[in-house]
């Protein structure tokens, strides 16, 4: 078993990470940017060296400085997390190189994954059933002419190289198709450096299911069961749940053996997901049972961020799995052993602002009140007093709710997300309220547009909020009356500074000794 | 003491006053039987009569807001000596600013100085966060002024330009 590991990675992830080696005795090595170094995942590791500026490339995405700290450290491995380095394969190969472990799957098996394309190309060999497309990048506008009126309006446009929603286009109509096609091909361009665009045949509304698996070195690999991810806004998840309302057993069984021969077809070892569109592949089509139908999308060759609803419902550690598999051990399961307990969902905890079209939300958090209790996990990177830089992606926080079924499960999350608050900054925590209320989320009536649809609602007024505002009108009085009287109490040395504590409420000047911090 | 609070629009009197340690309380003239704990800055526990309640308070982007379970209100104590209170009043004629939402970097401006803009037309697009954002005009009229340039850092609530 390794010694020392090095994440190379910061927030959340780098402190799940460094849990787990806490737990199985390895000793955590932490990066950090200029930024970071108040970071909590700084706080827990046990050795923590800078890497650089605050800009990606410059510090978490550089293979060189990271590489150097392995070296430094004496790190035997480096773990990812998601994001940054985690599905680069030049990565994985320069870990080769430096004689220190990468904790994931081989360089090949990444490209042979990594190209939108090539997957689609491996995959239609190893018959697995694929959305109607190309599986190469469309070479000219006449070209894609012909293959979107074959398979039929409306298409999908997407970045061969792609990810997070970029290079991505929905094609309603032949006269869209020029423009989006340039559009989506310069998005991806800028975005990966890889203009490469295929068309595939757009599912609209499709559910976004993914299957776990897990591959150990020595050619065992498992399926641990699914995630329904269609709680999404501008193709980024926000709410995954495990296991999805609308597999059966059956559906399961299939989907999971589907995934197991991609992961074979790719040589894949470690943890990473294979992604599935649930749905129908033309609106009114007659299928008995559309929502069985399914079709290979792309796999993930890392540790998602949602892995925790999964590791709820089996029991399993991934992150203690993963370090297992990377250091030569075999799948300490089989496929027989695992089952499935529960019903978890997570939340994606965003500094961003609600009110203003979820714009990102950076500042300092001035309060933290965090929610536990029964059924309640939460993996958080964020602490009171911290200022979330405005450089990264702003997840702050992943907070999980287990019961024995899905309605315990969303009573508790909800009950928790009352419990949570978080002030200084602005977050996505209403819309959680709002969704995990709503009829249809309620209903397992999911699919990618719900949260779209939702959005375009009014949100339902809370018949609590006239006396509610009372009772915040009296705590208003009463914060600025105890403030004041607390300041002046302080101050007492100081004439000049109690007189003016008295003369302005309390909040004012607080604001104006935070501006002078 | 006396205080002029408006929570979510809606204005309060209150009146309040401390008798040894118990506090009486008047809202709009009307008697209500309060009780008070500060359990840490920033968190109020709350009784009304025997109702319980845990106020959060905060100030986001110069914006003071208390929180009542996860009921968010925004909140502002009255005064009268305040310039920013009468400045709101007056707020819908004249000039207006347009305010970075958050703390970033300019990388566009789209309009020039005196051009003319029309409710909701991008004027500024600031990132952060990787993100970028358009900041729009809240009004028709004419830009006046812009007081930042592409590449300039801003900080949550700079004034980035102002429509007349």
């Amino acid at each position: 078993m390794f010694k020392k590991i090095l994440i190379a990675n910061r927030g959340e992830i780098a402190v799940r990470v460094i849990r787990a080696c806490h737990e199985m005795g390895i000793a955590a090595v932490a990066v950090y940017s200029d930024v970071d170094r108040a970071a909590l995942h700084v706080r827990k590791a046990d050795e923590a060296y800078p890497i650089g500026p605050a800009a990606a490339a410059e510090s978490y995405l550089n293979i060189a400085k990271i590489l150097d700290v392995a070296a430094r450290s004496g790190a035997d491995a480096i773990h990812p997390g998601y994001g940054f380095l985690s599905e680069n394969a030049k990565f994985a190969r320069a870990c080769v190189d430096a004689g220190v472990k990468f904790i994931g799957p081989t360089a090949a098996a990444m490209d042979a994954m990594g190209s939108k394309t090539r997957a689609r190309q491996a995959m239609e060999r190893a018959g697995v059933p694929l959305v109607p497309g190309t599986s190469r990048g469309v070479e000219s506008f006449a070209q894609a002419e012909e293959v979107a009126g074959r398979i039929g309006y409306p298409v999908m446009l997407k970045a061969a190289a792609g990810g997070g929603g970029k290079g991505m286009r929905l094609v309603h109509a032949p006269e869209d198709l020029k423009s989006s096609l340039e559009g989506a091909r310069s998005e991806a361009e800028r975005s990966f450096g890889d203009s490469e665009v295929y068309i595939e045949k757009a599912i609209l509304n499709p559910r976004h299911i993914e299957m776990q698996v897990l591959a150990d070195e020595h050619g065992n690999t498992v399926y641990l069961g699914e995630r329904e991810c269609s709680i999404q806004r501008r193709h980024q998840k926000v709410v995954e749940e495990a296991p999805s309302p609308v597999v059966d057993p059956e559906m399961r069984r299939r989907m999971g053996e589907v995934a197991v021969r991609v992961a074979q077809a790719a040589g894949y070892t470690n943890a990473g997901t294979v992604e599935f569109l649930v749905g129908e592949t033309s609106k009114g089509s007659q299928s008995k049972d559309p929502q069985n139908n399914f079709y290979f999308l792309e796999m993930n060759t890392r540790l998602q961020v949602e892995h925790p609803v999964t590791e709820l419902i089996t029991g399993l550690d991934l992150v203690h799995l993963q370090i297992r598999i990377a250091a030569g051990e075999r799948l300490p399961f089989t496929q027989q052993d695992v089952k499935i307990r529960g019903h978890a969902i997570e939340c994606r905890v965003y500094a961003e602002d609600p009110d203003n079209n979820y714009f990102p939300s950076p500042g300092k958090i001035t309060l933290l009140l965090q929610p536990s209790g029964p059924g309640i996990r939460r993996d958080s990177g964020m602490y009171e007093g911290w200022t979330v830089p405005m450089d990264y992606d702003p997840l702050l926080a992943k907070l999980i709710g287990y019961g024995t079924d899905r309605d315990q499960a969303i009573s508790r999350l909800t009950r928790a997300l009352d419990e949570y608050f978080i002030g200084g900054i602005k977050t996505n925590l209403s819309l959680f309220r709002r969704i995990l209320r709503h009829p249809d989320f309620q209903a397992a009536k999911l699919d990618t547009g719900f949260l779209d649809r939702m959005l375009k609602e009014i949100s339902p007024a809370n018949p609590k909020t006239e006396s509610t505002a009372e009772a915040a009108a009296i705590a208003a009085a009463l914060f600025t009356a105890l403030g004041a009287s607390a300041q002046e109490a302080r101050s007492q040395p100081n004439g000049a500074a109690a007189r003016d504590a008295n003369a302005t409420p309390n909040w004012k000047s607080t604001a104006r000794r935070e501006a002078l911090r | 003491m006396t205080y002029d609070v408006t929570i979510n629009g809606k204005n309060y009197r209150l009146e309040l006053t401390r008798d040894a340690d118990r506090w009486s309380c008047r809202v709009d003239g009307r008697a209500v039987e309060v009780d008070a704990v500060l359990a840490r800055p920033d968190v109020l526990s709350l009784r009304i009569g025997s109702l319980a309640y845990e106020v959060k308070y905060e100030r986001v982007a110069g914006e003071t807001y208390l929180s009542v379970g996860s009921e968010r209100f925004a909140t502002e104590v009255g005064d009268p000596r305040s310039l920013r209170g009468r400045a709101r009043a007056v707020d819908d004629q004249g000039p207006k600013k347009l305010t970075a939402p958050m703390p970033g970097k300019v990388v566009r401006v789209l309009v020039s100085q005196g051009a003319e803009v029309e409710a909701g037309a991008g004027v500024l697009v600031v990132e952060a966060m990787k993100m970028q954002n358009e900041i729009k005009s809240p009004k028709k009229g004419t830009i006046q002024k812009i007081l930042v340039n592409a590449g300039t850092a801003v900080n949550a609530g700079d004034v980035l330009a102002i429509v007349e």
